[in-house]
């Protein structure tokens, strides 16, 4: 978007701040800037036209070393897939054979289907330590925001640019406006990184962060996990902002200590003292500051086809009626129409056909064990297909020494091998129209999961507890 | 890619807030490996019934009088979700080169513009102005001058637009991106030697 901003030349500064200027290459008389890319993750939806490009002007991967490839979006979850060669979907076999194909051709790292390392870019960026504070970090991919849990500036960019930074290392782009997102408060027993997130998207809406940057500040966020931060971080773009950040500290440095791709040695020492220069100094100016505490709020569910229509697991479905709003109403009303679901019902009596645990916002090892705490012991009910998809096969294996498939297996739960899968229902895995899921995905818009599909999106343990009882539900009322 | 300079064409109304990338092209239909071919699933949940497969005749792309459009007035927030640049690919597939709205997402903005296809963001009420001239089916003709920063609406009123300088300057000449930049190797590369200096470890 065209933004007009002033960036401070001196004084205090941002974390923001900080890592544009630092990879400033060049600037124009008109503000538009050359940034450096350090870090690209290729998977094989939005990439094969790149790579079609670089061969049609005789173009080279500048850095190869400095991409990491991953099929991920279009992959099988059915247990003992096999190779890339067994995928039995014609178009799906050929992307990936494109995708491995290319990786060779112009020398970028590839991991197969094939790797236990294999799993959704935005889970194992972070796991092989691609990812890193104050890097600049791109992927063809909107949920690209999540690494910037690490304190990484890292957005979705599309294919021509995809293209472009294999070219060149490069991306033109205008500075982002500074949004702080200040959370307070601590979150209560059922309550998790999903659900602070969808308060968010809800308080500033879906195009609330349009043109912006979002750094996460405050009590609740440092107290977050890394793979709670990754959460929050991940949704940024649902509030329609590129690129989420949140501060690196000592829970940063201690997730990424000796993760295969991150400075070793003397070199970790040199890493952190730059590391430890990232977070935003005191004094520095924000174009945008939101507040919120989290204290008080209730377990998150959507009703809508927005990630920002969102409610408190016990309140019922809003009526387009009380809004006064044209625009807004106009679209409640489509949204309640598609989703089949009447103002006033309480959300608790929505009946579930499928559960969906997984996708690039919920599915590392965190949230794995938070929906094994619910499953533990209980029954999938007999009305409802459900399915737990780990984000990588890191995951998975920890998963399984950690006995979590067991629980989820004798509960009914569908252990599934790892990748995008039911979030954007590319690879089978999918609702039929008409078809109602409770999802730990990021997105409920009309057929996001299947043509006709309708879509509530929840955290893993509210995932876990509607698969138990066939209908939205308040997991609270299962860790009394 | 295609210059961009002045559009003359049919302009369909589409008054949906938010209406993201999945509602422009789902992601089953991102199994392609072209850039081309996209323009026949466009909108696909929209202009098709998701059990029957048959065309919805409600929505505006399917009536006759906006069939040809190749301008889009829609409503705010258009292009939000996914970065997938099919969207544009599919607009662009099956016509549109130009969308008008009162503001878009930002990748698929970027996107847009790296195919040829002109966004235009307006204020609210010049939204209303525009999406009535729409209302007027095979009338419903406007002119988009991107030289002279006007749309000419479909009752002969203009509305002047913004348009960022740099966007603007490869529209009209239809420029390559990467060739712009490559033309700025010695400081990509002296960039490149500063950095494998301070941070060793991005070189490994």
């Amino acid at each position: 978007m065209i933004v007009e901003r002033e960036m401070a030349v001196s004084g205090p500064q941002t974390l923001f701040d900080k890592i544009w200027k630092s990879h400033l290459v060049d600037e124009q008389e008109d503000g538009t800037c050359l940034i450096y890319i350090d870090r690209q993750l290729i998977h094989e939806i939005t990439s094969a036209q790149a790579f079609d490009g670089l061969r049609q002007s005789g173009r080279k991967a500048r850095r190869p070393e400095a991409n990491l490839c991953v099929p991920d979006h279009n992959v099988p979850t059915t247990p003992g897939r096999g190779g890339t060669e067994e995928i039995e979907d014609d178009e799906s076999r050929i992307q990936l054979e494109v995708l491995e194909n290319n990786a060779a051709e112009f020398g970028l790292p590839y991991i197969s289907i094939n790797d236990e390392r294999q799993g959704i870019v935005h889970v194992i960026g972070p796991e092989q330590g691609f990812t890193q504070p104050g890097v600049t970090l791109v992927c063809g991919d909107s949920h690209t925001a999540t690494h910037g849990a690490f304190g990484a500036l890292a957005f979705g960019v599309g294919t021509s640019e995809v293209e472009h930074v294999l070219a060149t290392q490069t991306l033109i782009q205008r500075p982002a406006k500074n949004m702080r997102i200040t959370v307070n408060g601590s979150l209560p027993r059922g309550c998790t990184a999903k659900d602070l997130v969808l308060a968010i998207i809800g308080k500033i809406g879906t195009a609330g962060g349009t043109g912006h940057v979002i750094e996460y500040a405050g009590p609740a966020i440092e107290e977050l996990s890394m793979e709670g931060r990754m959460t929050v971080c991940n949704m940024t773009i649902e509030a329609g902002a590129r690129a989420g950040l949140v501060a690196p500290d000592e829970k940063t440095f201690e997730y990424l200590k000796g993760r295969p791709q991150c400075p070793k040695g003397g070199q970790w020492e040199a890493a952190l003292e730059r590391w430890n220069q990232l977070p935003s100094d005191n004094g520095a100016k924000y174009d945008t500051e939101v507040k919120l505490d989290v204290s008080e709020i209730v377990p998150q569910v959507t009703w809508g086809t927005s990630p920002e229509d969102e409610i408190g697991i016990s309140g019922n479905v809003p009526d387009p009626a009380d809004v006064t709003d044209a625009n807004r109403r106009s679209a409640m009303e489509r949204s309640l129409e598609y989703m089949n679901l009447k103002p006033g019902t309480k959300m608790t009596d929505i009946e579930v056909d499928k559960v969906f645990i997984g996708s690039c916002t919920n599915s590392r090892i965190e949230d794995m064990r938070a929906a094994a705490e619910i499953a533990k012991g209980r029954s999938v009910a007999p009305t409802v297909y459900a399915m737990v998809v780990p984000g990588s096969g890191l995951v998975k294996m920890q998963a399984e020494e950690e006995g979590l498939d067991k629980i989820f297996t004798e509960a009914g739960f569908h252990w599934r091998e790892p990748g995008c899968s039911m979030c954007l229902a590319m690879n089978g895995d999918m609702l039929l129209p008409g078809e109602r899921s409770a999802s730990t995905s990021n997105r409920n818009f009309e057929g996001r999961q299947g043509p006709g599909g309708r879509t509530h999106l929840v955290s893993p343990m509210m995932a876990a507890a509607a698969a138990i009882t066939g209908h939205l539900t308040d997991v609270r009322d299962f860790l009394k | 890619m295609d210059k961009f300079t002045k559009l003359t064409a049919v302009a369909a109304p589409l008054p949906i807030v938010n209406c993201d990338t999945d509602k422009i092209i789902p992601a089953r239909f991102l199994k392609t490996l072209t850039r081309t071919g996209l323009g026949k699933n466009l909108f696909d949940p929209l202009r098709f019934d998701p059990k029957t497969g048959e065309e919805n005749p409600d929505f505006v792309l399917n009536k006759p009088a906006y069939r040809n459009a190749e301008i889009l007035v829609a409503g705010h927030n258009f292009g939000c979700g996914s970065s997938r640049e099919h969207a544009p690919w599919a607009l662009l597939d099956y016509g549109i080169r130009c969308v008008i709205s009162t503001d878009f997402a930002d990748i698929f903005y970027n996107n847009s513009s790296k195919n040829g296809i002109l966004l235009i963001k307006v204020t609210p009420g010049e939204l209303e102005k525009l999406m009535d001239g729409a209302e007027r089916g095979a009338n419903a003709t406007m002119t988009v001058d991107l030289e002279n920063q006007e749309i000419t609406n479909s009752d002969g009123k203009k509305i002047k637009f913004e348009v960022d300088p740099f966007k603007k300057h490869c529209l009209l000449n239809g420029l390559d991106d990467i060739g712009l930049t490559l033309q700025k190797e010695n400081s990509i590369s002296s960039y490149e030697e500063k950095q494998k200096a301070s941070e060793p470890w991005l070189y490994a």
